[in-house]
């Protein structure tokens, strides 16, 4: 029998399994299908009760490790770390998590410590003896298809890139210890800051309604943010506004910043400069309001409206707020 | 303090011309002019500032192609004190645990404070190589800071690591090694006297022989990952420019968004 996939369930700050997580397993339990193999997942959390019950709905075996040390700890090297061990036991070939800044940690400690190569930001995965992940390289502008040259690995998985869909039978929960100490030096949580900012990250948004420098100012950005309250999605922004410090960077979306592919953006005084495009060309539908027809964005977004953002935006949201009636 | 920050040549994406090498899928160096990887400028400039606030020097530490120092020596020009690269035929190819051993190892024998990185490279993209280094070398790992504040006195550092909804703040031992972003400030331009200074200062060019890597394989032959195939996305259809009053633009738009389904 083929070798385990494994997928590493992700918990956010309040205890909960990251929605990342369930679109990673959705792909892992299609890939174990394939394969022949089994699937199992693994939450490493100070509780991890939540988020492996949660992750269970996806997979049938849940693997929950207690790890007082993550409370009030950086979790990356903590959750590495005891990850690492496991697969050291139960010698698994495979495991998948987010690529996102936790799914990262996680992933350079594991293949440090395991010796495993990686396959990043995938946008998806198929089964051919094996992981065959496809990326979206620089930006957009390539696609390519990697695979392992040996029997394990780690593959890192953009959000988005599958629609999660719970399993038939919900899986079981097993509480597991992990001996060892941990050696990794351990980072102190001092504090946790609540930002005005998204709720989910903004990788994860179905829709993104994103305002440039063309908003004007942090006043600007309330019609931004009422367009995307009326359209279900979320605020993103350009460098430029970003920098303005009219909103945080953690929603800059760009070369710098996120890489993004919703089904939908709106794009809102933004003129598409290349380091933003490389962010979000691969949204499957853009939409672009901007004044002036020969900007960059009006040669890539689907469609583009000529027009002063601030007529535009209004009419726009009554017109949503009609149909919604 | 001493500070080493790892860089990486990349291809400029200002240039919109990278590719890969259609024989192997390997990245054509060639093709473009390469840049101090932006994300690594972002850690330059927090490791300089840092520097200027509480003394000591900067280190760069690179594993790249022949080429490289020309590269690094816009690093230098920026205010680095001094370079080493690691440079050898054999790691043409190296995937990410390759490159994770070499720059441990370039890293081990050096004295610092800090060891930054930056968050992810426009090549790449892994975001996977500093966590590695870190676990390699048993540092404390500080990632996505928005702010780097050391405590010389007591040894430690905090650094504001960015989450979606805000920021944890996270304090460790040093030495340590951070995960720079943009958020930590933009970085300075070479003045003329620094790109006049930055032609003598030291840059030291290392095999791999030079460098402890170790037992564990490393470079091109070890690689565990391989690109198969890589295409061209299909183009997007044009663009459908609205050119209307904006009730009648707005109608227009949201009539597109549900013939997609997208409402
Ligand atoms: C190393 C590096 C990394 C970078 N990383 C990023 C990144 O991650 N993300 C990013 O976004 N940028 C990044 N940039 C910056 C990027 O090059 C651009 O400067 C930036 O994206 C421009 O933002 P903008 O479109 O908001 O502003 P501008 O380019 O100034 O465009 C504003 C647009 O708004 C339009 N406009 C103005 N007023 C109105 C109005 N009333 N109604 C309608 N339209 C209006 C204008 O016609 C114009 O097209 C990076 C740059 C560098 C050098
Ligand atoms: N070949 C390299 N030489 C020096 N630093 C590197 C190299 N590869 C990666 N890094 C560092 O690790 C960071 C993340 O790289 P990556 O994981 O490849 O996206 C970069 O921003 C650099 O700071």
């Amino acid at each position: 029998m083929a070798g385990e996939i494994w997928v590493h369930g992700e918990v956010t700050a309040d205890g909960s399994l990251a929605n990342i997580s369930t679109e990673v397993a959705t792909i892992a339990r299609t890939l174990a299908e394939a394969a022949g193999a089994a699937v199992v997942g693994v939450v490493v959390a100070a509780d991890p009760a939540a988020a492996a019950s949660e992750l269970a709905r996806f997979l049938p075996r849940v693997l929950a490790v207690s790890e007082p040390a993550a409370a009030d700890h950086a979790a990356g090297a903590i959750v590495g770390q005891r990850l690492a061990a496991l697969i050291e036991r139960d010698q698994p070939a495979w495991l998948l998590t987010g690529a996102g800044p936790d799914g990262r940690d996680v992933a350079g400690v594991v293949s440090a410590l395991s010796g495993w190569g990686v396959l990043v930001n995938a946008v998806g995965v198929a089964w051919d003896q094996g992981p065959v992940v496809t990326m979206s390289v620089f930006g957009g502008k390539l696609t390519t298809t990697s695979r392992f040259a040996t029997e394990h690995g780690i593959v890192t998985v953009r959000p988005n890139a599958i629609e999660a869909a719970p399993a038939v039978q919900a899986g079981s929960v097993e509480p597991t210890t992990v001996d060892g100490e941990l050696t990794l030096p351990k980072v102190r949580v001092v504090d946790r800051v609540a930002e005005a900012g998204a709720a989910a990250p903004i990788e994860e948004a179905r829709i993104i309604v994103a305002g440039g420098r063309g908003v004007g100012g942090p006043d600007g950005f309330k019609v931004v943010e009422e367009l995307a309250e009326a359209l279900g999605g979320a605020v993103g922004a350009t460098r430029a506004a970003v920098d303005a410090g009219w909103i945080p960077y953690a929603q800059q979306i760009g070369q710098t910043g996120k890489i993004v592919k919703p089904a939908l953006y709106l794009a809102l005084g933004i003129s598409g400069a290349i380091q933003h495009k490389v962010g979000m060309q691969t949204a499957e539908t853009i939409v672009a309001v901007n004044r002036d027809p020969d900007s960059p964005i009006a040669e890539f977004a689907d469609v583009v409206v000529i027009g002063d953002l601030f007529e535009v935006a209004p009419a726009l949201l009554a017109a949503l707020r009609t149909r919604a009636g | 303090m001493r500070i080493v920050v790892l860089v990486k040549p990349v291809p400029d994406t200002a240039s919109g011309g990278e590719r890969l090498r259609p024989d192997d899928w390997r990245l054509d160096r060639a093709a473009v002019p390469a840049v101090v990887n932006a994300n690594d400028e972002y850690a330059l400039e927090a490791a300089l500032k840092l520097t200027e606030a509480h003394g000591g020097e900067v280190h760069l530490v690179s594993m790249a192609g022949p080429a490289a120092p020309e590269t690094m020596r816009k690093a230098l020009a920026m205010g680095a004190a001094s370079g080493t690269l690691v440079t050898d035929d054999a790691l043409a190819g190296s995937d990410v645990v390759s490159t994770t051993r070499v720059l441990a190892a370039a890293v081990r024998d050096l004295e610092y404070d800090l060891l930054l990185a930056g968050a992810d490279t426009s090549d790449g993209g892994a975001g996977v190589v500093p966590a590695g280094v870190a676990a390699l070398l048993g540092l404390p790992y500080l990632s996505y800071a928005a702010k780097i504040e050391p405590n010389p006195d007591a040894g430690t550092v905090r650094v504001n690591r960015i989450t979606p909804t805000g920021y944890e703040v996270l304090e460790g031992p040093m030495p340590a090694l951070i995960v720079a972003t943009q958020a930590l400030g933009e970085p300075r331009y070479p003045s003329l006297k620094g790109i006049m200074a930055a032609r003598s200062k030291s840059l030291e060019t290392k095999a791999l022989a030079d460098v402890a890597a170790g037992d564990a394989p490393v470079g091109g032959a070890a690689a565990t990952t391989t690109v198969l195939d890589a295409t061209a996305p299909p183009p997007r259809a044009a663009t459908r420019v609205i050119r209307e009053p904006a009730d009648e633009a707005a109608r227009q738009v949201v009539a597109f968004l549900a013939e997609r389904r997208i409402i």
